[in-house]
């Protein structure tokens, strides 16, 4: 499975086990205003640590991520 | 040594008649000096003179202008939380003696726990009132969660809670205040005060509000000083609007801070103070660190911080000021040796700076939300095929840290007709049925087997 396609996949399961109406989930979609909130990013963030083997927050970068393109390419650098 | 304010009332009327000092909510906002001939109390709040009042409106503003008409009126005031479940209501009542309930148009007091109600209104009616003077050292009682049930309630005075701010005698330029949270928690009522005590105005936040949304309306509002947990400041770092807001003070509290916030804080706010304090409701104020840095110099330690002095024992952080809270309410006594009360948080030396690396009574922090990992348990524990479960705090850089759980459980067979799957996401719809969303555990693992201390005890280490 692609990063693309494991980060896709974990922010639908959050989304379905705390019943959130996601809109589409393109890059350009601001992830605070997309329905999750940081609790649901945390868990997100934990469960991708467990299925990746890394969380590149802990890389102990100086910008947050503001849409779920900048997230996703936050995991692909990663991987890279 | 400066001159020491009685109440909330006297700053007030130093305001000169001119200013336009205010608190804004997302919905609403009053001029401070309205209340000075005014009221949201209706009139009635002579009525209250002596009592012990519960404060349980919904809107801050609300609170926000009560308490100033009522600090040193009443003999007690009680601050109920917003996001805190009703259900604790008549604990508290009993426990702080109340015998009067504030709420407000939204949060309407009502008759059924046996006190007298009022209903406070969020505009100030002019001309409702002639306040008589201060005659009490109110008690101010601020709610803080406990291991199980009923929250704890610490007794603090207007001289405690303001202990840790200093008057500029001279005005600086405009300050307009600010924080992300509830005013009616500890770090909120640090802000509240600080605002009254600088005559600057206060922009509130709402819960029901975006972050986004919130940013612009503090961007307009002017906004040069704002406090916020690091979990609450991460958030504001992505919401695209962030580019909006250029405050001169970010102060960040109430959690453990990182060097990544910090890094990220400096990196958007390139001309700002970033400051982080320590504080808890019981201990108070305790200090502030303005150099960049995670942790604090270990001359903290040594030597005395103006009259707050530190110590670590047992690997945990110890304070003794006039800041530290005054009591419990109806219950345990505070943790207090020598003076000096145990935060239980702990600390590490490391290369001359003190670090905080989790709670000796494994509480877990989520996003400045505390959580006990046997409250979690006994719900996991429910389930008929759980034979143990161990709750702990797993680190993150959205939040802080986050719940996880560890369950030994009988295994699957026909006779219990389950499998592992379907157990842990019977689990988890067990916690989500019974836990705040931010208890629940993010994830649950199956483990053959938990460790036990030597007083057999589940080992409760931090990840």
């Amino acid at each position: 499975m692609s990063v693309r396609a494991a980060v896709i996949s974990q922010i639908e399961t959050v989304a379905r086990e705390k019943s959130l109406k996601l809109p589409p989930l393109a890059d350009d979609l601001v992830l605070l205003g997309s329905g999750l909130d940081s609790l649901s990013l945390a868990i997100l963030v934990v469960r991708l640590a467990d299925q990746l083997g890394y969380d590149p927050f802990e890389a102990g970068l100086s910008e947050m991520p503001i849409t779920l393109g900048d997230f996703i390419r936050m995991y692909e650098r990663h991987a890279a | 040594m400066q001159h020491e304010i009685a109440s909330l009332r006297e700053l007030v009327e130093e305001l000169d008649g001119s200013a336009a000092t205010a608190i804004r909510s997302a919905t609403a906002s009053a001029t401070l000096r309205d209340l000075l001939d005014g009221s949201v109390l209706g009139g009635r709040t002579a009525a209250l003179a002596g009592r012990s009042v519960l404060l349980a409106t919904k809107e801050q503003l609300t609170t926000a202008l009560a308490l100033i008409e009522l600090d040193g009126l009443v003999r007690r005031v009680v601050l109920y939380p917003g996001d805190l479940a009703s259900a604790y209501v008549p604990e508290v009542i009993a426990r702080a003696e109340v015998d009067a309930l504030v709420g407000d148009a939204k949060a309407p007091a009502v008759g059924t726990y046996g006190v007298e109600c009022f209903t406070a209104s969020e505009a100030v009616v002019r001309g409702a009132n002639a306040l008589p003077s201060a005659r009490f050292r109110t008690e101010w009682v601020l709610l803080t969660s406990a291991t199980t049930g009923a929250p704890k309630l610490t007794v603090h005075t207007l001289q405690t809670l303001s202990g840790a701010i200093s008057r500029n005698p001279k005005p600086r330029d405009a300050v307009v205040w600010s924080t992300f949270y509830d005013i009616r928690r500890y770090g909120g009522l640090q802000i509240f005060l600080r605002a009254l005590f600088d005559h600057a105005s206060l922009i509130l936040s709402d819960p029901a509000e975006a972050t986004g949304n919130f940013l612009l309306r503090a961007a307009a509002a002017g906004v040069t000083h704002i406090s916020g947990t690091p979990t609450q400041w991460r958030r504001a770092l992505m919401s695209p609007v962030i580019g909006h807001f250029a405050p001169r003070y970010v102060r960040l509290s109430g959690e453990i801070v990182d060097q990544g916030i910090l890094d990220s804080l400096r990196a958007t706010f390139p001309t700002a103070t970033i400051a982080h304090a320590f504080a808890s409701t019981e201990a108070g104020v305790a200090f502030e660190v303005r150099d960049g840095r995670a942790g604090f110099p270990e001359e903290f330690i040594r030597n005395a911080q103006g009259d707050v002095e530190l110590r670590v024992e047992d690997g945990t952080l110890r304070i003794r000021s006039p800041r530290t809270a005054l009591r419990y309410l109806g219950g345990e006594p505070l943790p207090v040796r020598e003076g000096f009360i145990d935060t239980r948080d702990q600390v590490e030396l490391r290369d001359g700076r003190y670090y905080f690396v989790g709670r000796l009574d494994g509480v877990i922090n989520v996003g400045g939300a505390k959580v006990y990992p046997e409250e979690v348990e006994a719900v996991l524990n429910r389930h008929p095929r759980v034979r143990m479960a161990l709750v702990k705090g797993r680190r993150n850089r959205i939040t802080g840290a986050i719940v996880v759980a560890d369950v030994v459980a009988e295994p699957a067979s026909e006779d219990n007709g389950g499998s592992d799957d379907a157990l842990t996401s019977e689990l988890m719809q067990l916690c989500q049925r019974s836990l705040a969303p931010y208890k629940v555990p993010a994830a649950i693992r199956l483990v053959p087997t938990l460790d036990l201390s030597n007083a057999g005890k589940l080992a409760r280490t931090v990840d």
